[in-house]
């Protein structure tokens, strides 16, 4: 059981004074594995907080963001899977799930984790999972109204990841999740 | 080499009496021994005259006590025996003890013997004690005295006549064991103050010192009357307090009043402490001048803060004992009298004053503002503060309210708040600010009218404002930083949900951080902007219909203002953070149909394109904003919207790389075709986009062939995934053949000698092929069009 965190968009100070209190409080240190942060942090601090929930931190560079050091796009192994992360700023149109399964294509990645337009996603299509983990303070949006806080945390395990969505409505913490099943035949041969 | 000399001096003669006194011990033994009493005696007076010594310091002569102390004991278990036994009795040992040769031995002896005598309660306890104490004072010797009634203090602690005692005499003996105690201590007083007058002038200091170690002896006195069961409330405010009071008064001596007046307050319960507060502070005037009051004030206030918070029942007599206005007066009092107090000495009584208040009288919000009015008067006239020690006081004084209100805008409303503020130095206000701004931030306080806006950034001004100090340029880039960012979070804080007021809000908050110069305008505008957005979409989600016409004014002037905020960063210079506040900015106003408004806001945001950015990556990512921004927009004319997608696309294709170029293009693309159901589907201009990215591509193979390199491959990989995705859409201009000459030119590109082959692309040109196979077999509408594609 591998945890990983999916988050970005949190966009403090500048749409943001933090993250809502009752997401701080689940999100402790040592629990996690890996995390992945689509972006749009946008300050150090944020950037040294995430950094305490867990040692490997992986960031792409929202349009926003103080450290213009971040890459634009990364991939990673974690277990059976590859993912994939990208802000989403860069793949127009803004938010078009065809557009992005390209992406993921591109970058030959079983989960492609993208975020910028605040609003979580999990996408299911013929090349993998697309997933946008939303924003975890419900910054202000140009592409979304009424955003609720949200974040992902994905459990990998052998084929299997079973994604959980915590989104923040109405001042409580809701919960989904959705299974998805790698078939090895997705998989061409390396 | 002096104090040296005579410290070894001091030792010498110390170990000298140790020996002398152990010497007669011994003797004094055997003769106790064999039962030798006169010659017992004999010998306990020569060991007692050891403590006749005037050559001593009082830590050293404590050394010899003590040893005396011990033997003496032993001498006392022997009379215990002997009374016992009847070999003698009391009486007579009380008689024959007297016959020592000097005076000290034989008190010393007494009290011994008086011991026994009180245990053996053949005389009234009292009687004993009386004789006793006054006898004492055939000592004046200050150290030597102050060692025997000490001596007489322990030996008498646990056969006292107190109430509930074994050795509580008849009736109206309540005060017998007070009289006894508070005797012994008036006269341990007197001698202790007369040490201050023993000796040269020169050694005060020294003096000063001796003395110090020797208060214990003095205060135990105020120890023992706390712990008698007879001194109840009553017999405290009546006796024992105004006759310790008297004593210390009329002693007229600052160290003695100093310590004397803080071992009451820390010896007696605070409950007496409460009843007695008119009496014990009417002492306070009447102190010598150099002791320093304010310290025992704290001291008092302090200690009655902690009790007031002990227990809830304990509240109503505060109010009932009229705290708060006593303490007022003393506290001022104080002040007035000692004209010399240091600026912090006042601000800390005050500190104390105001813990006590937030305590008792939380609701009291005037009582509060009065000893914050109080300080802004004693303020008033000096220059702005630069003692450390009174800065820290005064944070510690505007720190309390907050705390304990935790709203901050119970302090806003208190008028002498912002005065005392206003006394400080940049440094300090910045300091404050900062605490003022976590205390927001911790308690999640939402500050929801432009008025309490307002008095709340006159506060933190040391933050919002730019000064001319050159003190800005000292600060860490990193703290500094910090402290905007954190003006920046407060900013989020300012909010209500009344459209009105939040327009005035957003007025009020432009108007301070416009004062704060081109370094920290980078922090707070973007919040200001967004905080504006947001006030632009609730005004959208009200009821529109009803007062549309005002809700249109409103929003205009705030794009206004939005306009001429984003406006002042160029003063920083900020351009790439510019761009896209003016690109939000234009789709807000997109949202709200104001094609004008948004026409102009995409226009700033090309004229800082075109002028402002010339590194290649800030282009790139620049126009990819532009054209995401511009492909949502739907509230163009055809004129505007020709205009618009012409200057876009010109400006992908002008990039300086060739791969960017070709994204940038094949972005545009999507400028002509939106997948909403009224949105515009130029199938033309999209192909036309398309095969204008497919050139570049293709221009890009060119430059690559010379260096053998393959980047092209995924370029054209690109275009091919960009042709399906409009084939999906149907696009009626994209054909079966170009995406079939598309996948046979990308294949002899991959498979060719000249380029080294990169792996990604084998895997995505599979991906795609295998995303073409897919859909021909899935079936369906789309399935058609990819009928047709050869593979």
């Amino acid at each position: 059981m591998v945890l990983v965190l999916a988050i970005g968009d949190l966009h403090i100070p500048h749409r943001a004074p933090d993250l809502p209190a009752k997401f701080k409080s689940m999100l402790v240190p040592g629990k996690i594995q890996h995390i992945l942060c689509t972006g749009n942090l946008c300050i150090k601090e944020v950037h040294d907080y995430l950094k305490s929930l867990s040692p490997d931190l992986h960031i792409t560079r929202g349009e926003y963001d103080e450290d213009v050091r971040y890459p634009e796009n990364k991939t990673l192994m974690i277990g059976q899977f590859k993912l994939g992360l990208c802000h989403g700023h860069q793949i127009v149109p803004w938010g078009d799930l065809d557009s992005l399964a390209m992406l993921q294509r591109q970058l030959d990645v079983d989960i492609l984790v993208t975020g910028h337009t605040h609003q979580f996603k999990a996408y299911k299509h013929e090349g993998g999972v697309v997933i946008n983990p939303g924003s975890a303070t419900g910054a202000y949006s140009s592409i979304t109204y009424d955003v609720n806080p949200s974040f992902v945390l994905m459990d990998i395990d052998g084929l299997r990841v079973v994604v959980y969505v915590y989104e923040l409505i109405d001042g409580e913490v809701k919960v989904d999740k959705i299974d998805f099943k790698k078939t090895a035949t997705t998989q061409s041969a390396h | 080499m002096v104090p040296d000399a005579a410290a070894a001096d001091e030792e010498k003669c110390l170990a000298d009496g140790m020996g002398r006194l152990q010497h007669n011990a011994f003797y004094m033994h055997r003769a106790l021994d064999s039962n030798n009493l006169k010659d017992a005696l004999r010998y306990a007076g020569q060991m007692l005259s050891e403590l006749r010594t005037s050559s001593l310091s009082p830590h050293k002569y404590y050394e010899l006590y003590m040893r005396a102390f011990d033997e003496l004991r032993k001498v006392e278990m022997f009379f215990v025996e002997e009374t016992r036994r009847g070999s003698y009795s009391v009486t007579d040992l009380y008689e024959l003890v007297q016959h020592a040769a000097n005076i000290l031995p034989r008190l010393y002896l007494l009290c011994t013997v008086g011991s026994v005598y009180i245990k053996s309660k053949e005389a009234p306890t009292k009687d004993v004690l009386k004789d006793l104490v006054e006898m004492c004072r055939g000592i004046q010797h200050p150290v030597r005295g102050l060692f025997l009634r000490s001596y007489l203090s322990q030996i008498s602690r646990d056969k006292l006549p107190d109430i509930g005692s074994e050795f509580e005499g008849g009736a109206n003996t309540d005060n017998d064991a007070i009289e006894f105690v508070l005797q012994n201590f008036t006269e341990m007083n007197k001698l202790w103050v007369r040490m201050q007058y023993q000796g040269p002038t020169g050694e005060k200091a020294k003096r000063g010192k001796e003395r110090s170690e020797l208060r214990d002896l003095v205060g135990k006195n105020l120890h023992v009357l706390s712990q008698l069961e007879g001194v109840d409330l009553d017999m405290y405010k009546e006796t024992v307090l105004p006759r310790i009071l008297e004593q210390v008064v009329n002693c007229k001596d600052e160290l003695a009043q100093h310590y004397l007046m803080d071992c009451i307050i820390q010896v007696f319960p605070d409950e007496y402490h409460l009843q007695t507060l008119e009496t014990l502070l009417s002492a306070f005037p009447q102190l010598q001048p150099t002791v320093d009051i304010k310290m025992v004030l704290s001291l008092l206030m302090d200690r009655l803060s902690n009790y007031a918070v002990s227990s809830t029942e304990v509240l109503p007599e505060f109010l009932q004992a009229e705290a708060f206005a006593k303490l007022n007066s003393a506290v001022g009092e104080v002040i007035e009298a000692q004209v010399d107090m240091p600026i912090s000495g006042v601000i800390t009584l005050y500190v104390s004053l105001l813990t006590f208040t937030l305590r008792i009288h939380p609701d009291r919000l005037d009582y509060t503002d009065q000893i914050l009015g109080a300080c802004v008067q004693r303020l008033s006239g000096k220059t702005k503060l630069e003692d450390s020690k009174a800065t820290k006081q005064i944070i510690a004084l505007l720190s309390a309210p907050l705390e304990k209100y935790k709203d901050i805008s119970t302090a806003l409303n208190l008028p002498n708040y912002p005065r005392v503020m206003d006394h400080l130095d940049n440094a300090t206000n910045k300091v404050m600010s900062a605490i003022i701004i976590q205390n927001i931030m911790k308690n999640n306080t939402c500050i929801s009218t432009a008025d309490k806006v307002d008095t709340l950034f006159e506060l933190i001004k040391g933050l919002v404002k730019e000064t001319d100090e050159a003190q800005d340029d000292e600060l860490d880039e990193e703290d500094f930083k910090e402290e905007q960012n954190s003006v920046a979070r407060l900013i989020h804080m300012l909010r209500t949900d009344d459209a009105e007021e939040m327009f005035k809000i957003i007025c009020t908050v432009r108007k301070h951080i416009l004062l704060g110069g081109p370094k920290r305008l980078a922090f707070t505008v973007p919040p200001l902007v967004f905080s504006a957005l947001k006030l632009l979409r609730h005004l959208r989600n009200q009821d529109g219909d009803v007062n549309g016409q005002e809700v249109s004014v409103t929003q205009k002037k705030i794009f206004q203002l939005l306009h001429q905020t984003i406006e002042a960063l160029s003063s920083v210079p900020s351009p790439e953070l510019a761009l896209r506040l003016y690109l939000q900015c234009a789709e807000a106003a997109n949202d709200c149909g104001l094609e004008p408004v948004s026409y102009e806001f995409l226009t700033q945001a090309f004229i800082l394109y075109e002028e402002e950015m010339a590194d290649s990556k800030v282009q790139v990512t620049a126009i990819h904003l532009i054209i995401g921004t511009l492909q949502r927009m739907n509230v163009f004319g055809i004129e505007n919207r020709d205009t618009l997608t012409h200057k876009a696309t010109g400006y992908s294709a002008k990039l300086l790389k060739k791969p960017d170029q070709c994204r940038a293009v094949y972005a545009c693309s999507h400028l002509f075709w939106v997948n909403e159901q009224d949105g515009v589907k130029d199938g033309e201009r999209v192909l036309l986009c398309l095969k204008r990215a497919l050139r570049i591509a293709n221009a890009a193979q060119q430059m690559n062939a010379t260096r053998g390199s393959s980047g092209h491959v995924t370029l054209f990989i690109e275009m091919l995934n960009k042709y399906l995705y409009f084939l999906e859409k149907g696009n009626p201009q994209i054909t079966s053949s170009a995406i079939h000459d598309l996948i046979d030119h990308i294949r002899t590109e991959i498979q060719s000698d000249n380029t080294t082959s990169d792996p990604s692309d084998n895997a995505f040109f599979s991906s795609t092929m295998r995303y073409i196979e897919f859909h021909k077999q899935k079936g369906g509408s789309i399935s058609e069009s990819y009928e047709q594609i050869k593979v």
